[in-house]
């Protein structure tokens, strides 16, 4: 017998006799600020919150921090200043090891323990969040959710070779208890959350009185022919 | 690791003569256990969330050989290459032959308990494979040649000026620098190396999901990540019951794994493992080593329920007192003490009685084991399979037959109050187990039945 029908067989033989699996939903809490706690328990947990309009505010930011000829990578969908958005990483992980600050969109954030969750589809490779010095993470304030449970309900089957939680720089304890932050990851954890200013939503709804006025156009032209 | 055949007393006598490292130690894990205080206290429903908890990993016991195969389909479907091995022997040849047919001598590894259990470092050391640890706890203990103390803090019985010197050594650091924040970096720089170059990275694995074939590793160093997106070879070691029924199951374990293990809201990344990347291979090997066996004690086998928070042990008063070393097994403390009589009963009859049975750890271990019921029974298992020593064995008789003779109990006590009183050399020596760490009490002048006796009438 293979040790695998071995080890089946042997476990059936000693299950007791199956229980019930408890419901998830009383565990969800009450309704919390969900901004306001992301930002206090990342904060305690040494990344830093910064609320932004524009994503210029993140290209100034990258500019005062980091030195001409440190390698940055944006990993964003827009542009930051002149640096490019670079969708894929096609070069073996290994060459990322220089990377001072990787830019990376983060689709949630849990705010009960300031963690972030990154598909590997928004990392280029797998090792990028992990092996940059510097960490900054773009993402709408309205994608904060206040617990894991709410989390795993918005994740649902969402499809993903690799997907993380990072909750602030990495860090140890290990010689006596003394905390320091950047063990092998990342040294910290910047997020910029974004809301829609003023400006951008009077665009947004520009933007829709153009469409609609394109609509309005095409129905009149279509009366006046088949009317 | 073997610590020949010396006891949990004999060990812990020898961690107890540095009194000042000892109170340090006790200290420390209690600021710990203070912090998960702080964490469980402020989140609201932490009973309800423990008690889901516990239930989740109570199905997962009593439908395992299911949950098994079910995840064996879906990580194979996913990519990932899955093996299985009965014990210890098997794991470890199993991660040899893995390393040997792909012409790779040297293996960069994360933190995991079951290797430990394993003893895997010292089997590939001894087959000329180079191991090299990757958790800074674990390559302070690895460059000291010593197994970790604890399952979470591997080096808190290491005082910084110890670990300066061996960095000194083996690192390069300055002589007698014992900066934690510069040993950290020396370390950082030292490992990063060591990610960039190896082929093969084996990690732990903290939950493994039926439903969608995925595993999870936890870290706050990030190592295991660093490990496993680097190399060419990702093995996965797990034992079986790591099984988790959904996905959905995995948030209310990531609530409580940190918060009770150091008193964090969640550790720094909980990576999910799903496929290789492309070219990657991944491998999980299913390990069970002894725990189907105590999935069949029916009085033990919730013990398998645990997480590895550790939260037991920063707790336990004799934990904090006496060293994880002193314990001699991969795993320390109160869990360690229910899991290792499994293991070999003769070999760790000590232990279920390394406890003062306070209950302690049953109250705050996140998935409700009952810790302390659980080392009372071991201990009348041991002593009825005759595994105890001959004078424990002959002084519970005396105790038995004391107590079950009024007459034997009554003159006992007169002549203990005697003895105390008139002749206190006959107890205060070295003889005497308990006279060691403490003063004998003050003798009363009668005992309280004959105290009752001559007042009741009054």
């Amino acid at each position: 017998m293979s040790s695998r029908d071995k080890i089946l067989s042997a476990v059936a033989a000693s299950q007791p006799r199956l229980s019930l699996l408890p419901d998830l939903d009383i565990l969800k809490g009450g309704e919390i600020n969900v901004v306001e706690k992301f930002t206090e328990v990342l904060t305690a947990i040494g990344g830093k919150v910064i609320n932004i309009a524009r994503l210029d505010e993140v290209t100034a930011y990258i500019e005062m921090n980091t030195a001409a000829g440190q390698r940055v990578v944006n990993l964003l969908s827009d542009s930051l200043g002149m640096r490019a958005p670079q969708a894929d990483i096609k070069d073996l992980p290994h060459t990322l090891d220089n990377i001072e600050l990787a830019v990376l969109q983060a689709d949630m954030g849990i705010a009960e323990n300031g963690a972030i969750w990154l598909n590997e589809n928004r990392l280029g490779q797998r090792v990028t969040p992990f092996i940059c010095q510097h960490l900054v993470v773009i993402m709408d304030k309205s994608n904060i959710v206040p617990t894991m449970h709410h989390a795993y309900e918005k994740i649902g089957d969402e499809k993903y070779g690799f997907a993380t939680f990072i909750a602030g720089p990495s860090k140890t304890a290990d010689i006596e208890q003394s905390l320091v932050l950047g063990a092998h990851g990342s040294r910290s954890m910047t997020v910029f959350l974004r809301i829609f200013k003023q400006a951008e939503l009077v665009k947004l709804f520009q933007n829709y009185l153009a469409k609609t006025k394109v609509a309005i156009i095409l129905t009149l032209v279509y009366m006046s022919v088949f009317c | 690791m073997e610590s020949g055949l010396k006891d949990h007393a004999e060990l812990a006598a020898i961690f107890n003569k540095d009194e000042n490292r000892v109170d340090w130690h006790d200290e420390t894990l209690w600021w710990v256990r203070q912090k998960r205080d702080k964490m469980a206290h402020g989140l609201p429903g932490w009973e309800a969330l423990r008690e889901a908890a516990s239930q989740i990993k109570d199905n997962v016991l009593s439908n395992l050989n299911e949950y098994l195969q079910q995840f064996e389909v879906n990580a194979q479907a996913n990519g990932i290459i899955v093996h299985w091995a009965a014990d210890a022997k098997e794991h470890n040849e199993i991660v040899l032959e893995l390393l040997l047919k792909n012409g790779i001598r040297k293996m960069v590894k994360s933190k995991s308990m079951l290797t430990e259990e394993c003893h895997l470092n010292e089997y590939l050391e001894q087959q000329g494979i180079d191991v090299i640890d990757s958790d800074l706890g674990e390559r302070i203990v690895q460059l000291a040649k010593e197994p970790p103390s604890h399952i979470v803090l591997p080096c808190i019985h290491k005082k910084k000026e110890e670990i300066g010197d061996l960095f000194h050594i083996h690192l390069g650091t300055p002589a007698g620098n014992a900066d934690p924040q510069l040993l950290t970096e020396a370390a950082r720089q030292h490992l990063r190396e060591v990610f960039l170059t190896r082929k093969a990275a084996l990690t732990g694995v903290n939950f493994a999901v039926a439903e969608t074939g995925e595993f999870v590793v936890c870290t706050n160093e990030g190592n295991a990540d660093m490990g496993a997106h680097l190399a060419d070879i990702h093995i996965a070691s797990m034992g079986i019951e790591k099984i988790i029924p959904q996905r959905k199951h995995l948030g209310v374990f990531l609530r409580l794994l940190a918060r009770s293990a150091t008193g964090q809201p969640i550790t720094t990344y909980s990576s999910h493992f799903v496929k290789p990347r492309d070219g990657q291979q991944m491998h999980i090997i299913i390990v069970d080593n002894g725990r189907s066996i105590q999935l069949g004690r029916e009085d033990f086998r919730n013990s398998l329920k645990c997480i590895r928070c550790g939260a037991c042990m920063n707790t336990c008063p004799v934990y904090r007192r006496s060293g994880g070393h002193s314990y001699h097994t991969a795993i320390a403390g109160p869990i360690g003490a229910i899991l290792a009589p499994n293991l070999d009963m003769e070999k760790y009859a000590d232990l279920p009685f390394a406890s003062t049975l306070c209950g302690s750890c049953s109250n705050v271990c996140p998935v409700k084991i009952d810790i302390h019921q659980q080392l009372y029974k071991w201990r009348q298992v041991i002593v009825q399979k005759g595994y105890t020593t001959t004078a424990k064995k002959a002084s519970m008789k005396l105790m038995a037959f004391t107590l079950s003779s009024p007459a034997a109990y009554h003159t006992g006590g007169k002549v203990g109050r005697w003895v105390l009183k008139h002749a206190p050399f006959a107890v205060n020596n070295k003889f005497n187990p308990w006279f060691k760490q403490r003063d004998m009490p003050e003798p009363p002048e009668q005992s309280f039945g004959e105290w009752y006796n001559e007042n009741r009438k009054k």
